[in-house]
């Protein structure tokens, strides 16, 4: 038998043993934390590494002369006119100021093919902005077309044979020509912050997603944080512990697990199929996402009222408070930072959640900006399965950058979380 | 009731009569009669008869669990918030029974007011700590009467002058005396007629300790003061009526002096001579 002595000695095997053990222990955490930072390393890098090119775009030079015959030939100004004008041509014709040699149909088509489809648009908008510049000639910077665009990115294997490949030997040469020329250039893709979707990859831009996004939200806020804080204040400062509360509580703690799905499933049923409200409408997404985040505000309310300390109640109730008086005067304001980070962590989920809204529609191509809560749009984590769904090259920068815009709004949500807590909790 | 059949000689008549000696024309302020407190179905108070005298301080005194802060709370229905505690018996203020159907507890917390054992004062200003009972209770008509509410408040409790400078700084950041006088002063905002006090003294040092007593004395002029305390010491201090509790009984009440001297009880002699408790 060895006695206590022996064992507190600094070389006694036994408390050697047991240095090993925390050793050991140590080094287990930190291998599991290296293979979590090793895991996010990838995921981010590769996010990073394609997304960040969809933030630039490739633009070509063009010399437009916005001809008047082509234009408005009556010199009327007449709104229709200048909205059907042909604007696709003006754009065309100063390509193909670059290149005379070309006068074949097809290779004119190859050519025009440089030219991003959205060229016209943007004429056309500067043409309705300002009639005054008919009949002269302005330099543009003007999309390239996806193709154009990738073969400039360095995205396009030139090596692999030309029917393998979208742009075609003729095209790489006319695109390297002008790039020799300073003609085309990769510029801020301010395109992709402003547009909405768009089948053309180009033009194809993430502010309509993030407008829908946003007013799905605000509805989902205004909808379950009021509901949630009642709830959880009803619960947790007034009502009385039996059977129907502990069972409240039970369901509550279950809805919060309950796959996201099926509030979108259920939405479809209740919303718009019973309550025929309209479909892919952020109106009806912001109250599927609030079926979602009610048990998550509800559970994360009633936590921060707990927290609040009885002696604060005892302190109102001992002074003549009411009941209600204590709880809104005192209770509430201490328990409402906890109340706000629950809510900005339950809006965080609802912000990436898809499925339930696949459900109810608003998984449309969408190309104009959502003006309302009534208006078709998508989400941006639908508008990310969209792209990550669509054929063309292009988009694959485009899904990964939408998921860049994704991340870097859960980013400030969750510290705006962090810093709210932060700022106003109180000592006591 | 035990407490009855060891004083079957010592009615409570005696009782009042001896408290007579103290002051000119004491008056009974509150009248318990036979109360009992269920914390579901465990009893922690059987059948408590007591009267409390306006102007006077009354302690409560008996060992750990012995009943005294639980009767101490129903004097304000402070019970009622505690989940499954239900009360019976009567306690009668100022002639009408607090627990009727009719009276309203929240006003009733207005008229007896509550200082807890460990100091609470609000996360909010000295001042709002204060203001807060009167305003919602309607007692000040404009801001000027509120501050002389406040000011007024403070300089009973004796905290006005370590203060008055800094009155919107917040009350958790005084020291802990300080914040049980703030306590105070927060109770006799709302102008009760009887103060309830749950071992006042317990989380502070004995400089502090020193000045709540001195002040128990000078609000006792006002107010009418009940007091749960684990100190002999103190009860023989500041109280003019002692009542020894013990496993939920009531065993022996009695003018303090008479108590601490001259217990009648054996289970009093024990526990102020320390051999129980």
């Amino acid at each position: 038998m060895t006695d206590l002595i022996e064992n507190t000695r600094a070389d006694s095997p036994m408390l050697q043993k047991r240095y090993r053990a925390e050793r050991r222990f140590r080094a287990y955490g930190i291998v599991a934390i290296l293979i979590a930072i090793a895991f996010l390393g990838v995921m981010l890098i590769s996010i990073f590494g394609l997304g960040y090119t969809a933030f630039q775009q490739t633009e070509v030079k063009l010399d437009i002369y916005f001809d008047p015959d082509v234009i408005d030939p009556s010199g009327e100004r007449d709104p229709t006119t200048l909205s059907t004008a042909n604007y696709q041509s003006l754009a065309r014709n100063a390509l193909r100021s670059h290149f005379p040699e070309v006068t074949g149909r097809r290779e004119k088509r190859e050519l025009h093919g440089l030219l991003s489809r959205g060229a016209s648009n943007e004429l056309r908008e500067m043409v309705q902005e300002d009639p005054a510049i008919i009949g002269s000639t302005q330099t543009l910077w003007l999309p390239a077309s996806d193709d154009l665009d990738l073969l400039i990115k360095g995205q396009i294997d030139t090596a692999l044979p030309e029917t393998q490949r979208q742009i075609s030997d003729q095209q790489i040469a006319w695109g390297l020509a002008l790039q020799a020329d300073g003609l085309v250039e990769r510029n801020f893709n301010h395109r992709f912050l402003t547009n909405g979707d768009s089948r053309e990859p180009e033009l194809a831009g993430i502010w309509g997603a993030m407008v829908g996004s946003f007013l799905a939200l605000f509805v989902c806020f205004i909808l379950s944080f009021p509901i949630g804080v009642m709830a959880a204040i009803y619960l947790e400062e007034f009502a009385p512990t039996n059977r129907l509360t502990d069972l409240i509580e039970v369901n509550i703690n279950n809805l919060a697990a309950v796959p996201s799905i099926v509030f979108g499933l259920l939405g479809l049923a209740i919303f718009l199929n019973f309550m025929d409200l309209p479909r892919s409408a952020p109106l009806v997404g912001g109250m599927v996402l609030a079926l979602m985040t009610l048990p998550t505000i509800i559970i994360a309310a009633r936590a921060a009222l707990k927290a609040v300390p009885p002696s604060i109640r005892e302190a109102a109730l001992g002074v003549g408070a009411s009941p209600m008086q204590t709880v809104f005067h005192h209770v509430l304001p201490l328990g409402l930072p906890g109340m706000l980070t629950g809510a900005i962590i339950g809006m965080a989920q609802a912000l990436g959640e898809t499925a339930p809204l696949l459900m109810i529609g608003m998984v449309a191509f969408i190309v104009d900006i959502p003006q309302g809560i009534f208006d078709p749009a998508t989400a941006l984590p639908v508008q990310i399965f969209i792209w990550a769904d669509s054929p063309e090259r292009a988009f694959l920068a485009k899904t990964a950058a939408g998921i860049m815009v994704l991340l870097g709004f859960l980013i400030i949500m969750n510290l705006s979380a962090v810093l709210l807590r932060r700022r106003f909790t109180r000592r006591w | 009731m035990s407490q009855a059949a060891d004083t079957v000689d010592q009615p409570n008549i005696t009782v009042t009569a001896t408290a007579q000696t103290d002051s000119a024309t004491p008056k009974t302020k509150a009248k318990a009669r036979g109360v009992s407190v269920f914390y579901g179905a465990k009893q922690a108070l059987f059948g408590v008869d007591l009267d409390v005298m306006a102007h006077q301080v009354t302690a409560l005194i008996g060992p750990s669990g012995c009943g005294k802060t639980t009767f101490l709370r129903c004097f304000n229905r402070m019970n009622d918030i505690v989940e499954g505690c239900h009360v019976e018996g009567s306690i009668v203020v100022d002639g009408v029974d607090i627990y009727s159907k009719q009276q309203d507890v929240v006003q009733l917390r207005a008229r007896i007011g509550m200082v807890f054992q460990k100091p609470n004062p609000f996360p909010k200003s000295i001042y709002e700590n204060i203001a807060y009972g009167p305003r919602i209770h309607g007692l000040a008509g404009s801001k000027g009467e509120l501050d002389d509410i406040v000011a007024h408040s403070l300089e009973r409790a004796g905290l006005l002058e370590e203060v008055h400078d800094r009155l919107d700084t917040p009350g958790t950041g005084l020291s802990g005396g300080q914040q049980q006088r703030l306590c105070i002063a927060r109770a006799i905002a709302v102008q009760p007629e009887i103060i309830l006090m749950d071992e006042p003294c317990s989380a502070l040092d004995p400089i502090a300790t020193a000045k709540v007593e001195e002040l128990m004395d000078e609000l006792r002029e006002n107010f009418t003061i009940m007091i749960v305390t684990h100190s002999m010491q103190q009860a023989a201090r500041v109280s003019q009526q002692t009542a020894f509790f013990h496993l939920g009984n009531l065993v022996e009440f009695n003018e303090t002096g008479q108590l601490f001297t001259n217990p009648r009880d054996e289970r009093t002699q024990a526990y102020i001579t320390g051999r129980i408790g």
